[in-house]
Parts: structure tokens; C-alpha cells; sequence
């Protein structure tokens, strides 16, 4: 075996490290570069407040955008409420028993089941057997099921992460258990499941197999009127103006791209920078 | 009648028997203290006198827990209600990070016992005057509670405990997060209150039971050994447990 110099055998592991960490983010930095650069120019108030013409080589976007925002809404209005529910139950209420180590442990590997999986189970369900139809309605609820198991674990370990001591001390003020919860424990967490829920926004506006059989057509020509509509919506629209049509032009394509791309970034951002700020400020 | 009246008691946390057949009669307006080394049981004890040990899972209590004369541990007590007659003040301390008005408001509001605004603001002006905290903070009452000292910040939680009208007052090593200049403070505090409320405290600290309380519980591996007036607990102790602890050959 070569001994290498101790002096040198360092250099060489600081640049071996190095070079994987730059190899782990150049990619996405290329990525968001080409799609600024060639999206950019396609980007003005037409783009993405006109409906799409000339079979969506020209024109805008916006039925894709309000498709895309309405059923991500729907999507955060179900599940946050159900999520920060069960949460609470899992981390105030439940006793360690099978029951709980059984929904623990669900929890987890349903957040590991292939998105296409969720999509066909919503046809099946939604679509199918509660006859919604292809329709906000349904994509939304796809969508809700799919993240529940991520916003019921960030909301736990926001809670969790409320001290102990906060909740003996309002229950030794005679306090009742769910009072606490409701006056002490939720406030305390609540900066946690929120920025939580903005990156279940961030990460569900891109999903696109949930909702290709749910609730995204090819093309609509009205803005939706109500839960029941089917939307087209920002990624189907994307993957259908990148292989569907001929003679698309380049610039639509990366125009969609960054639309959808900046959707996700400035929800993530605002997630990360909220949480930090409350970190910040945060004093125990 | 004792005040609290402690009849055969045991804990167990799952199979560990945490205490062993307690039995200890806590006098009105007092300070009581409890001492013995780490892991006696004396924090258990203390925090069976508010059921706040019913948090933790898997406990088990035999025996009775009198508070003038109605056992806390019988199903038809309001375990909430009990807690606004006995409070609880911790090792470190744990305001809310709320202003310090509303900490002292907090159990007022959160319990209903008081809603109008005069109430709550002459409450909060009490409770702060009890623990003499009121003079330096009357101008700074919606400042958040965690830019105060520790010391502030332990008197806070006594005043928030006190605002709820308690009769009983326990506190679990209240000073050992601080250090002997707030100690002396904190310690003066509790022989002031001492005239409106029953006191107990457990401490690690014998100086400190020494120099505050009337009466003494020694306790040892989950067993009361010696329950005696403090004077004779430190200087003429009748168990060897006791005088070997307070006189320093162990512990």
C-alpha cells in the first residue's frame, strides 16, 4: 500500500469532497440556467394572462396557471386540517402501543409509494367509483392523499419540537390537556407546519402523475366555474407542448417550464426563509 | 388537620417502584422540604401532589394523596381543578414566550376564571407585587418574558402559578439553574409566601432546606426515612441514613 504524504493525502481528500459537492449542484445550476435563458424572453403579462392560440403554439398559459393553482389549493385546504389532526392525536394522544406503531410505520412507507401509484388509485376511487369524474375535485383529493403522510410528519415534528416544559408548566396552571394543545403547544409550533405546508405546495404544484388521470386534460377552452371542471394544468400542459404538437416553438416550451419552475423555487424559498426567521427568533 | 396528608403510597413507573410506601403529614403554612440524593424519588413525590406525574405513561399509584381531607387520586377528582389549588414551579424555569403580562394572565384567560379586563390587570398587578417583580416590570409588562433574567424569569413562573389562586405551592429544586445571589432572592421570596401558602419544595441543596423550611422529609431509594422538623433533621437526626446525608459521608 502507498502511504501518501499526510500534507498531501489531505489536499487530495479536500478536493475529492469538493468535487462531489460541486458534481451534486452544477447540474440543477446548468438546468435553471438554460431554462432562464431561453424561457426568459417568452415571459410578459400576455404569456401568462391569455389563453393558449393557434393550437398552443402561441398565445399564454393562464388556464394551465389557475388549473394548476386551483388544485393545489384544494389539494392544502383537505389535507392541512386532516394532517395537523393526526398529528396532534400522534404526538398529544396516542399511548406507545401496536395500534400507533402500526399507523407510525404506515405513515412512513406511504410517503415512499410511487406518485403513478396515487394517480391510478384516485382513477380508480375518485374518478370511478365516486363518480366526480375527471375534475378538480378529484385531482385535489389525489393529491391530499398523496401528501398527507408528508404534512402529518411535519406537523409532528413541529409539535414535538414544542418544549416539554410548556406543556407542564400550563397544565400545572389547571389547564386542561386539549386547552394546552390549543393555547400552548399550537401556536408554538404552528411557524413549523406551516413552512411544512408551503413545501407540500411547492413539491405537489409539479406532480404531474397523480393527476394526469385525475383531473388534467389536453385542453380546455374556458377558465374552470366550479370543483367539478376538468383544468389542464402546468406540468401535463408542459409534458403535451414538448411532445405532443408539432412545429412547437422553443420558447413556449421554456416559458412553461419557468413558470412552473418559479412557482415551486419562490414557494420553497419562502418556506426556508420563513422557517429560518423563526428559528431565529425563537429563544428556548 | 394536615394539609396534605400522604397515606401508604407507591409508584411505579411500568415495573420500577419508584416510591415505596409513603406516608407523610405536610402542615398548613409551612415550608417543607424534601431532600435526598438523586433518583430518591423526592421529584416524584412532589409531582404526585399535583397529578402532574399522570403525563408520563405508564405510571401506577397505590395508596391515598389527602389535600384537606379529599384523596386526589379517587376517579370523581377534577384533575384540572386540582391543579389551579396546588401549583408547580420547575427546575428551570418555563415561562411561555409571551409578553409577561400575558404569562401571568395566561391560567386567568385559558381557565376562565376571569374575564373582564380590570380583573385580569389588578390580578396581574398582585401577582407580580407577591413575588416583587411588579416595581421593575410595571412599565415593561408587554415585553417578551424571555428577555428577563433567570432569576426574573423563575419569580415570573411563581407569579403565574399564584394568579390562579392556589392554596399549595411546589416547587421542584427551583434554584438550581441559578446562581447564589438569585438563590438568596428566590429563597427570601418563599419565607415571604410562606404566610399565604403552603409550601413544598424539593431541593438538592441541604444550606438551602437548612436555612427556608420548618420541617424536613429525608427521603433515600424511593422510601421515606426521617419526616421531623428541620432543626432536628440536621442536628439530631434519629435514623443513620439521615445523619450520614446531612452530615456530607454520602450523597
Amino acid at each position: 500500500m502507498i502511504k501518501l504524504n499526510p500534507k498531501l493525502s489531505q489536499k487530495l481528500s479536500y478536493t475529492l469532497l469538493f468535487m462531489a459537492t460541486m458534481l451534486a449542484i452544477i447540474p440543477v445550476l446548468v438546468i435553471i440556467f438554460f431554462i432562464v435563458k431561453n424561457g426568459a424572453s417568452s415571459i410578459s403579462w400576455e404569456f401568462l394572462t391569455s389563453m393558449p392560440r393557434n393550437g398552443m403554439r402561441a398565445g399564454g398559459i393562464l388556464p394551465a396557471i389557475v388549473g394548476t393553482f386551483s388544485i393545489v389549493v384544494c389539494a392544502i385546504i383537505i389535507t392541512l386540517p386532516i394532517g395537523v389532526c393526526a398529528a396532534i392525536y400522534l404526538n398529544e394522544y396516542a399511548k406507545d402501543n401496536l395500534l400507533t406503531r402500526i399507523i407510525k410505520l404506515a405513515i412512513v412507507n406511504l410517503a415512499g409509494v410511487p406518485s403513478v401509484v396515487y394517480g391510478l388509485f384516485g382513477l380508480g376511487i375518485f374518478v370511478m367509483f365516486l363518480k366526480l369524474g375527471v375534475s378538480i375535485i378529484a385531482g385535489a383529493l389525489t393529491l391530499s392523499i398523496m401528501e398527507l403522510p408528508v404534512i402529518i410528519t411535519t406537523a409532528k415534528g413541529a409539535l414535538n419540537s414544542v418544549p416539554q416544559s410548556f406543556r407542564e408548566a400550563s397544565l400545572s396552571l389547571g389547564v386542561t390537556r386539549w386547552q394546552t394543545i390549543r393555547y400552548v403547544v399550537l401556536p408554538n409550533a404552528l411557524p413549523g407546519i406551516l413552512t411544512g405546508a408551503i413545501l407540500s405546495i411547492a413539491r405537489i404544484s409539479g406532480e404531474t402523475a397523480p393527476i394526469l388521470f385525475t383531473v388534467a386534460v389536453f385542453y380546455v377552452p374556458n377558465l374552470p366555474n366550479s370543483i367539478f371542471d376538468q383544468v389542464m394544468t402546468l406540468p401535463y400542459h408542459l409534458y403535451i407542448v414538448s411532445t405532443q404538437i408539432p412545429n412547437m416553438p422553443k420558447n413556449v416550451i421554456y416559458g412553461t417550464t419557468l413558470v412552473l419552475m418559479m412557482m415551486v423555487l419562490t414557494m420553497s424559498f419562502v418556506a426556508i426563509f420563513g422557517r429560518a426567521y423563526f428559528r431565529k427568533h425563537r429563544k428556548w | 388537620m394536615s394539609k396534605i396528608e400522604i397515606k401508604n403510597f407507591n409508584l411505579y413507573y411500568g415495573n420500577f417502584h419508584a416510591l415505596k410506601d409513603i406516608s407523610i403529614s405536610i402542615e398548613e403554612k409551612r415550608i417543607t422540604a424534601m431532600i435526598g440524593p438523586s433518583g430518591c424519588g423526592k421529584s416524584t413525590l412532589l409531582r404526585s401532589i399535583n397529578r402532574i406525574n399522570d403525563t408520563i405513561e405508564g405510571v401506577k399509584t397505590e395508596g391515598e394523596v389527602n389535600i384537606e381531607g379529599v384523596n386526589i387520586y379517587n376517579d370523581n377528582v377534577d384533575v384540572d381543578f386540582l391543579r389551579r389549588n396546588v401549583g408547580m414551579v420547575f427546575q428551570r424555569p418555563n415561562p411561555f414566550p409571551i409578553s409577561i403580562y400575558e404569562n401571568v394572565a395566561f391560567g386567568l384567560r385559558v381557565n376562565r376564571i376571569a374575564s373582564s379586563k380590570e380583573i385580569i390587570d389588578e390580578t396581574v398587578e398582585k401577582s407580580l407585587k407577591s413575588v416583587l417583580l411588579w416595581d421593575n416590570m410595571k412599565d415593561k409588562l408587554h415585553k417578551s418574558a424571555l428577555t428577563l433574567t433567570l432569576e426574573q424569569q423563575q419569580r415570573l413562573c411563581i407569579a403565574r402559578g399564584i394568579a390562579v389562586a392556589p392554596h399549595i405551592i411546589l416547587l421542584d429544586e427551583p434554584c438550581s439553574s441559578l446562581d447564589p445571589v438569585a438563590t438568596r432572592e428566590i429563597e427570601e421570596l418563599m419565607i415571604r409566601l410562606k404566610d399565604d401558602y403552603t409550601i413544598v419544595i424539593v431541593t438538592h441543596n441541604m444550606q438551602q432546606a437548612a436555612r427556608i423550611s420548618q420541617d424536613t422529609a429525608f427521603m433515600l431509594l424511593g422510601k421515606l426515612i426521617e419526616f421531623s422538623k428541620t432543626d432536628k433533621i440536621f442536628t439530631n437526626p434519629s435514623k443513620k441514613e439521615t445523619d450520614d446525608y446531612v452530615s456530607g459521608r454520602f450523597g
